[in-house]
Protein backbone atom coordinates (compact mmCIF):
# COMPACT_ATOMS: atom_id res chain seq x y z
CA UNK A 1 0.00 0.00 0.00
CA UNK A 2 1.49 3.46 -0.91
CA UNK A 3 0.56 6.86 -0.07
CA UNK A 4 1.95 10.02 -0.98
CA UNK A 5 1.19 13.41 0.80
CA UNK A 6 2.62 17.16 -0.54
CA UNK A 7 4.65 19.33 1.74
CA UNK A 8 4.99 23.03 1.42
CA UNK A 9 7.91 24.67 2.91
CA UNK A 10 7.53 27.39 5.26
CA UNK A 11 3.75 26.47 6.24
CA UNK A 12 4.54 25.74 9.93
CA UNK A 13 0.64 25.51 10.77
CA UNK A 14 0.35 22.58 8.63
CA UNK A 15 3.48 21.11 9.12
CA UNK A 16 3.35 17.35 10.66
CA UNK A 17 -0.11 16.87 8.70
CA UNK A 18 1.15 13.95 6.49
CA UNK A 19 2.95 12.58 9.69
CA UNK A 20 -0.09 12.23 10.99
CA UNK A 21 -2.23 11.15 8.09
CA UNK A 22 0.61 8.23 8.24
CA UNK A 23 0.13 7.45 11.96
CA UNK A 24 -3.71 7.51 11.71
CA UNK A 25 -3.82 5.08 8.78
CA UNK A 26 -0.91 3.00 10.09
CA UNK A 27 -2.98 2.95 13.85
CA UNK A 28 -5.23 0.63 11.86
CA UNK A 29 -2.84 -2.30 11.57
CA UNK A 30 -2.16 -4.54 14.61
CA UNK A 31 1.76 -2.58 15.79
CA UNK A 32 3.19 -1.56 18.59
CA UNK A 33 2.44 1.41 20.42
CA UNK A 34 6.58 2.24 20.46
CA UNK A 35 7.22 0.91 16.87
CA UNK A 36 4.39 3.48 15.89
CA UNK A 37 6.19 6.45 18.13
CA UNK A 38 9.44 5.69 16.15
CA UNK A 39 7.79 5.78 12.97
CA UNK A 40 6.09 9.11 13.94
CA UNK A 41 8.83 10.92 15.40
CA UNK A 42 11.22 10.06 12.08
CA UNK A 43 8.56 11.36 9.62
CA UNK A 44 7.51 14.12 11.55
CA UNK A 45 11.09 15.21 11.74
CA UNK A 46 11.66 14.64 8.60
CA UNK A 47 8.81 17.02 7.39
CA UNK A 48 9.54 19.51 9.65
CA UNK A 49 12.80 19.79 7.89
CA UNK A 50 11.23 20.27 4.93
CA UNK A 51 8.86 22.66 6.00
CA UNK A 52 11.37 24.71 7.50
CA UNK A 53 14.58 24.61 4.39
CA UNK A 54 12.94 23.92 1.46
CA UNK A 55 10.32 25.50 -0.81
CA UNK A 56 8.03 22.43 -1.47
CA UNK A 57 8.28 18.67 -1.26
CA UNK A 58 6.81 15.16 -0.77
CA UNK A 59 6.63 12.23 1.38
CA UNK A 60 5.57 8.96 -0.16
CA UNK A 61 5.08 5.40 2.55
CA UNK A 62 5.06 2.46 1.62
CA UNK A 63 3.40 0.06 3.94
CA UNK A 64 4.84 -3.78 3.30
CA UNK A 65 3.92 -6.65 5.26
CA UNK A 66 6.90 -6.09 7.99
CA UNK A 67 8.73 -3.02 7.11
CA UNK A 68 7.35 0.51 6.08
CA UNK A 69 9.80 2.05 3.68
CA UNK A 70 9.69 6.11 3.01
CA UNK A 71 11.08 8.60 0.79
CA UNK A 72 10.54 12.19 1.10
CA UNK A 73 11.83 14.64 -1.39
CA UNK A 74 12.17 18.16 -1.34
CA UNK A 75 13.14 21.48 -4.05
CA UNK A 76 15.32 23.22 -2.19
CA UNK A 77 18.49 24.46 -1.05
CA UNK A 78 19.93 21.27 -0.32
CA UNK A 79 22.48 20.24 2.00
CA UNK A 80 26.28 22.02 1.75
CA UNK A 81 27.71 18.94 3.77
CA UNK A 82 25.78 15.74 4.82
CA UNK A 83 28.12 14.55 7.65
CA UNK A 84 27.61 17.88 9.96
CA UNK A 85 23.76 17.94 9.37
CA UNK A 86 23.84 14.86 10.62
CA UNK A 87 26.08 16.18 13.95
CA UNK A 88 24.13 16.40 17.18
CA UNK A 89 23.47 20.14 17.64
CA UNK A 90 24.31 21.49 14.21
CA UNK A 91 21.73 23.52 12.20
CA UNK A 92 20.98 25.94 9.85
CA UNK A 93 17.83 26.83 10.80
CA UNK A 94 15.94 30.63 11.10
CA UNK A 95 14.90 32.35 13.86
CA UNK A 96 11.52 31.46 12.89
CA UNK A 97 12.06 27.73 13.01
CA UNK A 98 13.56 27.92 16.76
CA UNK A 99 10.55 29.92 17.86
CA UNK A 100 8.78 26.96 16.72
CA UNK A 101 10.30 24.82 19.27
CA UNK A 102 12.14 23.12 16.24
CA UNK A 103 15.93 24.06 14.36
CA UNK A 104 17.92 22.50 17.80
CA UNK A 105 20.04 19.78 15.49
CA UNK A 106 18.79 16.94 16.85
CA UNK A 107 16.25 16.15 13.91
CA UNK A 108 18.26 14.33 11.68
CA UNK A 109 20.57 12.27 14.41
CA UNK A 110 16.99 11.61 15.53
CA UNK A 111 15.44 10.43 12.63
CA UNK A 112 18.98 8.03 12.35
CA UNK A 113 17.91 6.73 16.14
CA UNK A 114 14.40 6.05 15.09
CA UNK A 115 14.71 4.52 11.86
CA UNK A 116 16.28 1.07 10.76
CA UNK A 117 17.72 2.35 7.87
CA UNK A 118 18.45 5.59 6.40
CA UNK A 119 20.12 7.23 3.32
CA UNK A 120 20.65 10.87 2.82
CA UNK A 121 21.46 12.27 -0.79
CA UNK A 122 21.52 15.94 -1.79
CA UNK A 123 22.16 17.96 -4.08
CA UNK A 124 23.09 21.58 -3.04
CA UNK A 125 21.13 24.21 -5.23
CA UNK A 126 18.51 21.34 -6.23
CA UNK A 127 16.75 19.29 -3.05
CA UNK A 128 17.14 16.54 -0.89
CA UNK A 129 15.99 12.79 -0.73
CA UNK A 130 15.56 11.15 2.39
CA UNK A 131 15.09 7.16 2.47
CA UNK A 132 13.79 5.51 5.40
CA UNK A 133 12.83 1.79 6.49
CA UNK A 134 11.49 1.51 9.61
CA UNK A 135 10.55 -2.61 10.78
CA UNK A 136 7.41 -3.27 12.91
CA UNK B 1 5.85 3.96 41.24
CA UNK B 2 3.19 7.01 42.17
CA UNK B 3 0.27 7.08 39.31
CA UNK B 4 -2.18 9.94 38.92
CA UNK B 5 -4.44 10.97 37.06
CA UNK B 6 -5.49 14.48 35.58
CA UNK B 7 -7.66 15.29 38.09
CA UNK B 8 -5.19 14.52 40.93
CA UNK B 9 -2.07 16.31 39.03
CA UNK B 10 -4.26 19.51 38.33
CA UNK B 11 -4.83 19.66 42.28
CA UNK B 12 -0.71 19.97 42.69
CA UNK B 13 -0.93 22.96 40.46
CA UNK B 14 -3.71 23.83 40.36
CA UNK B 15 -4.42 25.21 36.94
CA UNK B 16 -7.49 25.61 34.75
CA UNK B 17 -8.25 22.61 32.62
CA UNK B 18 -9.14 23.71 29.00
CA UNK B 19 -9.73 19.99 27.57
CA UNK B 20 -9.75 16.60 28.92
CA UNK B 21 -8.85 13.94 26.67
CA UNK B 22 -8.39 10.46 28.22
CA UNK B 23 -9.45 10.41 31.22
CA UNK B 24 -8.26 6.98 32.36
CA UNK B 25 -4.87 7.51 31.76
CA UNK B 26 -2.31 7.68 35.00
CA UNK B 27 0.49 9.78 34.70
CA UNK B 28 3.90 8.19 35.79
CA UNK B 29 6.47 11.29 34.01
CA UNK B 30 7.26 14.66 33.26
CA UNK B 31 9.34 16.39 31.08
CA UNK B 32 9.41 20.27 31.21
CA UNK B 33 10.64 21.91 27.69
CA UNK B 34 10.06 24.41 25.18
CA UNK B 35 12.65 22.65 22.70
CA UNK B 36 10.03 20.28 20.33
CA UNK B 37 13.14 18.67 19.30
CA UNK B 38 14.19 17.39 22.81
CA UNK B 39 10.65 15.93 23.59
CA UNK B 40 11.01 14.10 20.41
CA UNK B 41 13.98 11.80 21.38
CA UNK B 42 12.57 10.38 24.40
CA UNK B 43 9.62 7.93 25.76
CA UNK B 44 7.04 9.66 26.52
CA UNK B 45 4.21 7.47 27.41
CA UNK B 46 2.29 7.99 31.17
CA UNK B 47 4.49 11.54 30.75
CA UNK B 48 2.56 14.74 30.97
CA UNK B 49 4.35 18.04 29.20
CA UNK B 50 5.03 20.44 30.72
CA UNK B 51 6.25 23.96 28.57
CA UNK B 52 6.14 27.84 27.88
CA UNK B 53 5.69 27.15 23.97
CA UNK B 54 2.44 27.87 23.01
CA UNK B 55 2.17 26.98 18.96
CA UNK B 56 0.48 24.01 16.84
CA UNK B 57 3.63 22.45 17.14
CA UNK B 58 3.20 21.59 20.85
CA UNK B 59 0.16 19.55 19.92
CA UNK B 60 1.98 17.36 16.53
CA UNK B 61 4.58 16.80 18.94
CA UNK B 62 2.61 15.45 21.97
CA UNK B 63 0.00 13.62 19.03
CA UNK B 64 3.67 11.53 17.07
CA UNK B 65 5.23 11.50 20.79
CA UNK B 66 2.10 9.80 22.56
CA UNK B 67 1.98 12.41 24.82
CA UNK B 68 -1.74 13.05 25.61
CA UNK B 69 -1.59 15.83 28.33
CA UNK B 70 0.02 19.15 28.34
CA UNK B 71 0.64 21.67 30.88
CA UNK B 72 1.04 25.37 29.47
CA UNK B 73 2.80 27.60 31.96
CA UNK B 74 3.90 31.11 32.24
CA UNK B 75 0.41 32.07 31.22
CA UNK B 76 0.47 31.19 27.72
CA UNK B 77 -3.09 30.93 26.05
CA UNK B 78 -3.98 28.53 24.07
CA UNK B 79 -5.89 29.18 20.26
CA UNK B 80 -8.85 27.80 18.90
CA UNK B 81 -7.16 26.02 16.35
CA UNK B 82 -4.69 24.36 19.29
CA UNK B 83 -7.76 23.25 20.91
CA UNK B 84 -9.32 22.04 17.64
CA UNK B 85 -6.15 19.73 16.98
CA UNK B 86 -6.67 18.50 20.75
CA UNK B 87 -9.88 18.01 20.65
CA UNK B 88 -9.13 15.28 17.68
CA UNK B 89 -6.31 13.74 19.86
CA UNK B 90 -8.16 13.45 22.70
CA UNK B 91 -5.22 15.44 24.66
CA UNK B 92 -5.79 17.10 27.71
CA UNK B 93 -4.89 21.15 27.95
CA UNK B 94 -4.21 22.83 31.22
CA UNK B 95 -3.18 26.42 31.69
CA UNK B 96 -1.48 27.91 34.51
CA UNK B 97 0.39 30.78 35.09
CA UNK B 98 2.84 29.56 36.97
CA UNK B 99 6.55 29.30 35.52
CA UNK B 100 7.84 26.36 34.14
CA UNK B 101 10.31 25.77 37.41
CA UNK B 102 7.22 25.96 40.30
CA UNK B 103 5.22 23.83 37.65
CA UNK B 104 8.10 21.36 37.88
CA UNK B 105 8.80 21.59 41.61
CA UNK B 106 4.93 20.62 42.38
CA UNK B 107 4.87 17.89 40.18
CA UNK B 108 8.03 16.64 41.72
CA UNK B 109 7.36 17.12 45.00
CA UNK B 110 3.91 15.33 44.61
CA UNK B 111 5.64 11.99 43.51
CA UNK B 112 6.16 12.25 39.23
CA UNK B 113 9.30 11.25 38.27
CA UNK B 114 12.11 12.38 35.17
CA UNK B 115 11.66 10.45 31.89
CA UNK B 116 15.11 9.65 32.34
CA UNK B 117 18.20 9.49 35.29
Amino acid sequence: MKFCYEITGGDFSAGGSASSQVKKTLKQFNIAPQVLRRIAVALYEAEMNVVAHAWRGSMCVNINVDHLSVVVEDEGPGIEDIDRAMEEGFSTATEEVRQMGFGAGMGLPNIRKNSDEMELTSTPGIGTRLTLTIRF
Amino acid sequence: MKQMNVQQLNQLIPGTILLEGHASTLYTKAFASDLMSDVLRFQMEQTVLVTGLCTIQVLRTAEMSNITCIIFARGKRVSPDMLALAEEHHITLIESALTLFEISGRLYQGGLEPVYR
